[in-house]
């Protein structure tokens, strides 16, 4: 997902370094060496993982938020005990990302700060409000698998860090699709009101979905240095193809309709291996929405500047108290 | 800019026999609520059983610029390994 490559460009001016530094760089990262911290880098590598990881981090915690909205209101306690340990995963994966992004040097309260102030963005698919249920459901089973198809390429990402977090997150993810597949399921074969709430959900939530991906190859400017760095290793339309393919049977095996007329199984496709056609994507829509006019921005990150500020306080209080009691140390020590 | 909270390093023995393994890093004010946090950022799973938390500040490292001049000079000495020595099949096991 959460991050198929960056929204938007790095920032930062060009670089001036050698020619040589640059393709000693690029012989590392062909060779498939993994790149740590405090290795030398070029600052577009940096930067754009940075960005990256950044906009990753901001996502999982963001992410938090429409299903979080859930909790209270869980239909049983199996599935309230669930949705709980889900979302404090993803709290998880933010927090494995964010320490993976200060390893580059910058700080948890810069990139907090960017987040609160519009600066840094997160993935589109959170500023969608989660309606109902079957929302809940389809969120595990759609943007979590979306999230996983992006995600699994990540742990081979040649920058150390950001593969290390990533193999965490992926062995952590696959619950999160397969709760929401069962949410989905059990009310895809419950009553006519459960099935039409979930086809409804469905409805709103697969185009979304697509365009977790990000933009169309031939539209993704920096995607090519990306690969080339190896920082991803699929382009995103081969991802959202891949994500397509797996999800369609999914489906269909609960009798649910994809929202796409154009949809064809497409026997060329894939190599002669078979695959779906799909209908166009709104990336009108898409930006609208990444620039935060999509429909819950701005409570997306009210929510998150009250979290941030409603926790100063005891922030202040547990450094106060880590003060007093290293002094009180020192005193006895002396003693 | 808002103070910043130390950061730590959390190093976990996944079970007893093991050793601790460096698992990742986090913020926090003082050592105890370092493992607090460590406990629910990194054993969400049973992971471990036990838990180190070190200042990231008490860590030093050796610079990766240097890496040729420590480790590269290992690589000409064969004869630190057992298999540098002939020793004829007949006298077994060694
Ligand atoms: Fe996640
Ligand atoms: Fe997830």
């Amino acid at each position: 997902m959460y991050a198929q490559g960056l929204i938007g460009k790095p920032g930062g001016s060009v670089s001036d370094e050698t020619e040589e530094f640059l393709a000693a760089f690029q012989a590392r990262i062909d060779a498939e060496e993994k790149i740590e911290p405090k290795d030398a880098m070029p600052a577009a590598y940096r930067r754009t993982l940075v960005r990256q990881i950044g906009q990753h981090a901001h996502s999982e915690i963001v992410g938090m938020l429409p299903e979080g909205n859930w909790i209270t209101r869980a239909p049983s306690l199996k599935r309230k005990a669930a949705l709980l340990a889900k979302v404090q995963d993803e709290g998880g994966h933010g927090l494995y990302l964010y320490a993976a992004a200060e390893t580059l040097g910058v700080s948890r309260e810069e990139m907090t700060e960017e987040l609160l102030d519009g600066r840094a963005k997160y993935s589109s698919i959170f500023n969608y409000p989660t309606l109902s249920w079957a929302d809940i459901g389809i969120i595990g089973w759609l943007v979590d698998g979306a999230a996983i198809m992006n995600q699994i390429p990540l742990c081979r990402c040649s920058f150390g860090p950001y593969a290390r977090a990533m193999i965490r997150v992926c062995k952590e993810e696959s619950f999160h699709q397969r709760q929401g597949y069962e949410i989905v399921m059990t009310l895809a074969r419950g009553s006519e009101a459960q099935r039409e709430m979930v086809q409804d959900a469905l409805n709103r939530w697969w185009w979304p979905s697509l365009m977790m991906f990000g933009p169309h190859d031939a539209d993704s400017t920096h995607s090519d240095q990306s690969m080339k760095w190896k920082i991803k290793r699929f382009t995103n339309d081969d991802l959202r193809q891949k994500f397509i393919d797996a999800t369609v049977p999914q489906a269909e095996f609960l009798g649910l309709s994809v929202p796409d007329p154009d949809l064809r199984w497409n026997p060329d496709k894939n190599g002669g291996k078979g695959g779906y056609d799909h209908g166009a994507i709104d990336w009108d829509e898409f930006w609208r929405v990444v620039k935060g006019h999509g429909p819950m921005a701005r409570d997306r990150i009210k929510a998150r500047r009250k979290a941030w500020e409603d926790g100063a306080w005891v922030r202040d209080a547990a450094r106060a108290h880590a003060k007093k009691r290293a002094a009180r140390k020192a005193v006895l020590a002396a003693e | 800019m808002t103070e910043t909270t130390p950061l730590w390093e959390v190093f976990i023995r996944p079970r007893n026999g093991l050793a601790h393994k460096h698992v990742g890093s986090l913020h926090a004010a003082d050592e105890v609520l370092a493992l607090q946090a460590a406990r629910d950022v990194y054993t969400r799973r049973g992971e471990g059983s036990s838990i180190w938390v070190v200042p990231s500040s008490a860590i030093t490292a050796s610079d990766p610029a240097a890496a040729e001049e420590l480790f590269d000079p290992t690589a000409d000495k064969p004869y630190r390994h057992p298999t540098f020595y002939d020793i004829p099949d007949d006298v077994g096991h060694m």
